[in-house]
């Protein structure tokens, strides 16, 4: 059979077309949410079914997860985002115990049990700090482009401490650092700690148990990889598309 | 233009402020409470309480004090209110469960402290609460920091007495308890100009045990297999139980248990079959504050059980009165009231084993502990709880919030995470 998961995050919506009989993903797709999710949402799914000569009716279920799970217009069942990301990265790694999700604008820690049922979960969602939001800031401000910052990060030689733990504060706290002559660098290797910091948090909360995965946009980002393995005293897991298990995790859901 | 405006207005109320509050407080009853199907029928008498809080019952103590009565307003249900009765005090709890009104207590009052203090404090700056006026006299105590230091304040303008409710429940606190109790006592027979009577106060514990009977059946009730009433309504029904008149409020009450005994019998509920059934468990969510049961109960669990003020610990433990001297009634209400629970107190195992126990008694799926921000006895001791229910292998969930509608998507989404983990275990 074939389903459909929809992960429609506050800054980015993935999609994934599954085929059970083949464990297979058929499509997937990485958008912005924009400010008009719903038509993004069908536009982008529209593009995915298209080529494999399908309407939605031909899928046999839809999972929608994410802060806008509530606003999709189709037939479809509603789980939350930690579910799907605990069913999606159970199905990936079957010996993970601990999923980090750090996203555009929250983060949190999963706990699995050794069947990939969720055990215990931590959230950071009332702010900024540890999420891609601040990275972003940080690119913008540094003029640096995302991509690039881990890896100039890690090859700094010492970091700069960021005091401020709020994002709007930050801000202008590097603004200063950069008009100090801190090389950049050293600032984002500080950068890289600030997200860290934050997350390590939510991990004491649910307890860390190997092995650990990192999924979410911000996997992508190699300077929070290694600080974290650094602060956690373990190495982390990181998925090809660390993007779309949420969206996978949904569409597996939505087999059962 | 409203009935009550006159009497608002008299009572040197802020009257369009106040239109705005009614109206906040309205729209918030009729998002959450008013959207319910197939409530009992009984519900109509609380939802009337609700309503008539700032209005018909501010007339009826206002007519109350023409006959001579007293009102003491009060904030925490370690209060002994069978004392004040019986020498015709109304002891009348003022806790604020509005977000309105909490801006107008940060004019003055630090930001970070408990959205419930306030709620209350901010409700009383604005001229928006209707019972400061009618109050002859307010009565504290030395629960939380908050609480104490913000009554410092309040004593420069109203006539206030303290009680100091001990941090332990040694035999050295009980003594300094009984004290309290009795101060509190010559505290209230000056307010009236009476003394307290053996007769007079047998009877008023008589009143009180009846509510606490009634509301005690209501519990139980309510937390059937399958629950023939909301948790939502059940709020609705403590709520009313800490402003209404004691004597009408029992016998609406035991009118709604016949009628809960009915829905039982025939299988007539709010909720279909076979859905989680919650304990909240922590601080209490006051008039004004729906938050938090709406949530639970939109996201498809059921709240069984309250253990908080607006809860059990209000209600729980009868009045032994079988003794036959004054002293003797007022050291069985001493010991009654120091049975309550609340996590001021240290090390406060006693809770810890009342939610382990409630777990068993009602068949709770899963525990949420519902933690005001800047609580730091609740929330600290849920680590404690938490660790307990660990133990017993209950899954468990712990919201941390204030009075404001901003994380109401946060808060849902962990609740629908909870309920959807508690599934999860169910099928595996």
């Amino acid at each position: 059979m074939l389903t459909c998961g929809i992960d429609i995050g506050s800054r980015t919506i993935e999609i994934v077309i599954y085929e059970s009989e083949t464990a297979k993903i058929l499509e997937c797709c990485i958008t912005d949410t924009g400010s008009t999710p719903t038509d993004n949402v069908q536009i982008h799914l529209n593009s995915l079914m298209e080529p494999l000569g399908i309407e939605y009716e031909d899928l046999t279920n839809t999972v929608v997860t994410g802060y806008g799970r509530k606003s999709f217009p189709l037939p479809g069942k509603i789980v939350t985002e930690i579910t799907c990301h605990a069913r999606g990265i159970a199905h990936l790694y079957p010996d993970a115990k601990t999923v980090i999700d750090i996203g555009g604008q929250d983060s949190k820690v999963i706990g699995l049990e050794s069947d990939g049922r969720v055990r215990d979960f931590a959230m950071n969602d009332r702010c900024a700090a540890g999420t891609g939001r601040f990275l972003e800031m940080a690119s913008e401000i540094l003029e640096v482009p995302l991509e690039k910052m881990g890896s100039i990060a890690i090859a700094a030689k010492k970091r700069v401490e960021i005091n401020s733990m709020c994002t709007v504060f930050a801000e202008s706290e590097i603004v200063g650092l950069i008009s100090k002559g801190h090389p950049k660098d050293e600032i984002l290797l500080g950068v890289m700690e600030s997200v860290t910091k934050r997350i390590v948090g939510l991990t004491g909360r649910v307890g860390i148990q190997e092995s650990v995965v990192l999924t979410g946009g911000v996997a992508k980002n190699i300077g929070v990889v290694r600080t974290l393995e650094q602060e956690i005293g373990t190495r982390l897991i990181i998925p090809e598309q660390p993007q779309i298990t949420g969206a996978l995790g949904a569409a597996l859901l939505a087999v059962e | 233009m409203h009935e009550h405006d006159k009497m608002w207005e008299d009572l040197g109320l802020d009257v369009q402020l106040h239109h705005r509050l009614m109206e906040s407080i309205g729209k918030n009853y009729q998002d959450t409470v008013l959207t319910q199907k197939n409530r009992p029928e009984g519900m109509f008498y609380f939802d009337g309480v609700i309503h008539a809080s700032h209005g018909d019952r501010v007339k009826e103590l206002i007519n109350a004090k023409e006959n001579g009565e007293k009102i003491a307003g009060t904030f925490c249900i370690y209060v002994p209110e069978e004392i004040a009765m019986a020498v015709d005090v109304i002891p009348l709890p003022l806790c604020g469960g509005t977000n309105f009104s909490v801006p107008y207590a940060e004019k003055l009052l630090p930001r970070d402290i408990c959205p419930l203090v306030k709620s209350t404090l901010g409700l009383a700056f604005s001229k928006t609460c209707p019972y400061a006026p009618i109050k002859d006299m307010a009565v504290g105590e030395t629960t939380c920091d908050a609480k104490k230091k913000t009554w410092e304040i309040l004593a420069g303008k109203v006539k206030f007495h303290v009680m100091e409710v001990p941090q332990k429940k040694e035999d050295p606190d009980r003594d300094v308890w009984l004290e309290e109790v009795k101060n509190f006592m010559h505290q209230m027979e000056a307010l009236a100009e009476k003394k307290v009577t053996l007769d007079r106060l047998k009877e008023s514990i008589d009143v009180m045990n009846r509510k606490r009977k009634a509301l005690q059946d209501f519990s139980n009730l309510r937390a059937s297999e399958w629950p023939p009433i909301s948790g939502l309504d059940a709020l609705v029904v403590y709520q009313s139980m800490l402003n209404d008149e004691h004597v009408r409020f029992t016998e609406k009450l035991e009118d709604l248990n016949e009628e809960l005994k009915q829905r039982i019998s025939q299988g007539v509920s709010p909720f279909s079959e076979g859905l989680k059934r919650i304990m909240v468990s922590g601080c209490p969510s006051v008039m004004g504050n729906w938050k938090l049961h709406h949530i639970i109960e939109s996201s498809g669990g059921i709240v069984v059980a309250d253990e908080t003020c607006t809860g059990s610990r209000y209600f729980e433990n009868l009045v032994a009165d079988s003794a036959k001297s004054l002293d003797g009634l007022i050291q069985a209400i001493a010991d009654r009231y120091m049975k309550v629970n609340c996590s001021c107190f240290t090390p406060n195992n006693e809770r810890i084993e009342d939610v382990r126990n409630k777990v068993d008694m009602y068949r709770i799926d899963g525990v949420v502990q519902y933690i005001l921000q800047y609580c730091h006895t609740y929330n600290i001791e849920a680590i404690r709880v938490e660790s307990a229910l660990k133990q017993k292998g209950v899954p468990h969930l712990k919201i941390e919030t204030d009075y404001s509608g901003e994380d109401r998507g946060q808060i849902s989404t962990r609740v629908e995470a909870f309920l959807e983990q508690m599934q999860g275990n169910s099928k595996g």
